[in-house]
């Protein structure tokens, strides 16, 4: 199908959302809580875009690319006027919330923001609670975090914080996606550290690098149907291993 | 009772028959309202009181004691209602049960002392039909309430209870029901308006299996409590609307999500749904139709924001109550990504309504854009509280003076808040407009699910908006961005305002705020949290810049603004505030003018209340 951005002329597949064909076009549209390994959730707002249609009467209104899906002959505008306001006011107050974080610095200078106008958090971390973590750890089939309490008390935590239900295998995914660098993890020869826990290391048979925690080779073994013994290598000599046996199997 | 299956729409009339035939050898009754609010009154006592003043004169088979659902005078409970002449007895203890018993039953004499006196006239007015809070009422939903037993499936069926259920599988295929709700014109009483009929209709064609009817219960606005009292008041109503909608749109599953704080409405619903199952209204085959339907009762997760759809499905699938996006519809992929038709308590109450009378009959109540009765849950300034049935376009001004009886203490009136904490403030100009759903958002309010505050010149409208931006803030899931940050700056911005400070300046910055909010929040519950400041800034700006630039609030509300002190002339010096005072800012000897200290005063307003003679001034 064929929609319009900006005025260009685009090709889109249905089921695909506003965000990816733009993206796809070379179109930059600023978006927080996006990420193409997890389901969007339209948490950030800041991807806010106007839409409007030939058939629509004149309609016309502010949606998340990053969620409305696109249609035959939709006409979408992403840095007019009204958009870049809601997108200010938006980084405004993420910027009230994260007064540190370097990334919503950088993203609101462009909007020309230097300083919130609103009075910034108390004691503030860099969270912008895009959700990004907690997707990505459903994903993975771990779930060990989630949002937890509601409006401004809202957190990411390890739910209750209590052993029993401590079900992170320390993948590192939440830390890895986090675009704020809120999540933060330690790793030395022996532990790895993540969620307030500490996890030991498997290291690869050959070349003896850390590969992972037990748990998380474990959950990967499980998940994947694949013998533990797959995941005694680092996937760099698995490739060498593999190459040399490819290599004999040609020659 | 053995099989008592209603296998038929011709058993159903039948049953009816029989019990109408019963019930006009039948004596005459004493109803006591046994809803929440009289249960918190002490009704329970009261009906035992009834039944032990019976068994003295030795009537109790002569005459019936009744339990009944809300009659939406709360204020004036427990209620008792003598049928078949309508006396209407208010304020009932357990001692007066003797009374009534030997004076009016026995012998035909009113007591005076629980009659109802009018507090604007004074008049004491015998019957429930007189009184001015019922006799400006239209109670179509709510007027069965007082006439049967919640708990009884014989009462509603006496009453012409599930005869349109009847009529639907006997005489209308599912494509007629949907004409005739279409028809009707009913829109949604849970907030949005949406037109029933279209949502039934894009439902039923909306590809995938199984399809889900849902009823909303969860009424978390502050104060409302029509979709309670009908819950509890009369289960079978809703469970009726269900069956039709079921049986118009396709669906076999259906769900009632009820607030958690309303156990007399699951008590009362899970009894009506076990009488439905055993009489074959529900279940499998009913009617031998073929068709199956049945309903679960599902208890909320105690957050206003699960009222909201999404997060209401998503509660009910066992997650986090959060909303989602809705670009996609829930009629087209809602429950467990089905077909789901979601619809408020009162809407489903509405549709039995509508298949008995015809379309045609329902639409001549209300105004062009919205059709039929709407319940409202009265509160505030005025003299009579409770809850008000009314026809669609009514005028505010009918709805607050005449069902409402005016302000108390016949101060100045100046506000009504419609709609909820999300709702908007409408200023006496306002009070001529018929409520409908269009009206009200053209003027910057909205129908909501129908709640009704009203204000006198005592309110501050600043301190009012802060109040609702921060119920609000305080609901906000917290998973987006402009309602979760924006509301607590909001907020944070309103009460520099009570406090006089930021500037005219800051009113741009509020509505720069609300202008992002609007746009960009996930849900209703950001997008419409605006309301109450953008509306108490439409029409009373005057007291924002009272505020900002004099330093003042004109109704004497937000502490940093104003200071008490003493009338001389008035005071008499007699001790009584100074002796009230929590924090001794009040010195002055016997019989001599007294004086406030403000640097000590906490503006608690004590002084003001306990003194007698008017001598304590606030500014
Ligand atoms: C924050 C929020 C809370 C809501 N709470 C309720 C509620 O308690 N009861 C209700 O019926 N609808 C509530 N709604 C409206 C529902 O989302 C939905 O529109 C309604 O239940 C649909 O039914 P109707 O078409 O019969 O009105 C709420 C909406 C929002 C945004
Ligand atoms: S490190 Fe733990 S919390 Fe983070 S994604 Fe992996 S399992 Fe989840
Ligand atoms: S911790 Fe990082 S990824 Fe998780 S919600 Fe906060 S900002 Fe997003
Ligand atoms: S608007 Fe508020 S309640 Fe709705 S999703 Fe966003 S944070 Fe949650
Ligand atoms: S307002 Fe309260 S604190 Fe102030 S003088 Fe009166 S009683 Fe005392
Ligand atoms: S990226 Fe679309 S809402 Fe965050
Ligand atoms: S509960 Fe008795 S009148 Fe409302």
């Amino acid at each position: 199908m064929q929609l319009s951005i900006d005025g260009k002329s685009v090709t889109a597949q249905t089921g695909e959302y506003i965000l990816q064909v733009a993206q796809r076009n070379g179109i930059e549209i600023p978006a927080l809580c996006h990420h193409p390994a997890v389901e969007p959730s339209g948490a950030c707002r800041l991807c806010m875009v106007e839409i409007t249609h030939a058939d629509w009467g004149g309609w016309k209104g502010l949606v998340t690319a990053c969620l409305y899906p696109v249609q035959e002959g939709l006409i979408v505008s992403t840095a007019n006027e009204k958009v870049r306001k809601v997108r200010a006011g938006v980084l405004d107050l993420l910027l009230a919330r994260c007064p540190e974080s370097e990334l919503i610095q950088n993203l609101s200078r462009q909007y020309g923001i230097e300083k919130t106008s609103f009075i910034p958090r108390p004691e503030p971390d860099l969270c912008i609670l895009c959700g990004l973590c907690v997707r990505i750890c459903e994903k993975i089939g771990a779930s060990a975090i989630s949002t937890i309490g509601r409006g401004i008390d809202k957190i990411v935590s390890v739910p209750y914080e209590t052993e029993e239900n401590y079900a992170c295998i320390g993948c590192l995914a939440c830390a890895t996606i986090c675009p704020t660098g809120e999540i933060t993890f330690t790793q030395d020869e022996q532990t790895r550290s993540i969620w307030g826990r500490n996890f030991e290391l498997v290291y690869c048979e050959d070349c003896g690098i850390a590969i992972g925690t037990p748990e998380q080779l474990k959950h990967y073994s499980e998940r994947s149907g694949l013998d533990m013994s797959y995941f005694t290598k680092c996937d760099r000599c698995r490739n060498r291993e593999a190459a040399a046996r490819f290599a004999r199997i040609t020659f | 009772m053995k099989n008592s299956k209603l296998t038929s729409p011709e058993k159903l009339a039948r049953l009816k028959g029989k019990l109408l035939k019963q019930r006009q050898k039948q004596r005459p009754i004493i109803t006591v309202c046994a809803g929440t609010a009289c249960v918190a009154c002490g009704c329970v006592p009261l009906t035992a009181a009834f039944r032990e003043a019976l068994k003295e004169n030795g009537l109790e088979d002569k005459i019936e004691i009744r339990t009944t659902g809300c009659h939406g005078f709360c204020e004036r409970g427990p209620l008792v209602v003598l049928q078949p002449e309508g006396i209407f007895y208010q304020q009932v203890k357990p001692a007066d049960a003797k009374s009534i018993i030997e004076q009016t039953i026995q012998n035909g004499e009113l007591v005076e002392k629980l009659l109802y006196r009018d507090p604007q006239t004074k008049q004491v007015l015998t019957h429930e039909k007189d009184i001015p809070f019922y006799s400006k009422q239209m109670r179509l939903i709510f007027g069965m309430n007082g006439h049967m037993d919640p708990t009884s499936i014989h009462d509603y069926i006496a009453l012409g209870g599930y005869a349109a259920l009847a009529r639907s599988f006997l005489e209308m295929q599912p494509e007629d029901i949907i004409e005739e709700v279409k028809k009707s014109g009913l829109r949604g009483r849970g907030g949005g308006g949406f037109l029933t009929g279209k949502k039934w209709a894009t439902c039923r064609k909306a590809p995938g299996e199984p399809k889900y009817i849902i009823c909303n219960a969860d009424e978390g606005d502050p104060g409302a409590f029509m979709d309670r009292s009908l819950l509890e008041g009369n289960p079978h109503a809703v469970v009726e609307g269900m069956i039709i909608g079921a049986y118009a749109i396709g669906s076999h599953d259906g769900y009632v999500y009820v607030r958690h704080e309303y156990p007399l409405a699951v008590k009362n619903l899970n009894i009506a749904i076990e009488a439905a199952r055993e009489f074959g209204l529900l279940g499998e085959n009913i009617f031998s139709s073929g068709f199956d339907f049945d309903i679960k009762v599902s208890r909320g997760g105690g957050a206003f924001v699960c009222g909201e759809s999404t997060a209401l499905m998503a509660s009910l699938e066992g997650k986090i109550g959060e909303p989602r996006a809705k670009y996609i519809h829930t009629v087209t992929s809602g429950l467990w990504g089905k077909p789901s038709t979601l619809n408020n308590v009162e809407t489903w109450a509405n549709v039995p309504m509508i298949i008995e009378k015809g379309a045609d009959e329902y639409a001549k109540v209300g105004t062009e854009g919205s059709k039929g009765t709407k319940v409202f849950a009265l509160t505030g300034k005025v003299n009579n509280t409770g809850l008000v049935e009314v026809p669609m376009g009514m005028t505010l001004r009918e709805i607050v003076f005449d069902i409402g009886g005016g302000i108390i203490e016949n101060r100045p009136f100046k506000a009504v808040q419609t709609g909820g904490p999300s709702g908007g403030c409408l200023p006496e100009s306002a009070l001529d407009m018929p409520v409908d759903f269009d009206t009200l958002t053209e003027i910057g309010s909205m129908m909501g699910s129908g709640g009704l505050i009203v204000m006198d010149n005592l309110t501050c409208m600043v301190d009012l908006a802060k109040y609702f931006i921060h119920f609000l803030q305080e609901e906000s899931c917290g998973k987006c961005t402009p309602c979760r940050e924006g509301l607590r700056q909001l907020h944070h911005m309103l009460e520099k305002v009570t406090r006089g400070e930021g500037g005219v300046e800051i009113l741009d910055d509020i509505e720069r705020l609300c202008m992002v909010m609007e746009n960009a929040s996930l849900c209703a519950l950001g997008s419409s949290a605006p309301n109450p400041v953008m509306s108490t800034l439409k029409y009373f700006r005057n007291e924002y810049l009272a505020h900002l630039e004099e330093q003042r609030c004109p109704a004497g509300v937000c502490k940093d603004l104003i200071t008490y002190s003493v009338i001389e002339e008035n005071c008499t010096g007699c001790v009584v505030c100074k002796r009230a005072c929590p924090v001794d800012a009040i010195e002055g000897e016997k019989k001599e003018v007294h004086k406030i200290n403000s640097d000590i005063c906490t503006r608690c307003g004590i002084c003001l209340a306990v003194c007698k003679f008017d001598a304590i001034f606030v500014e």
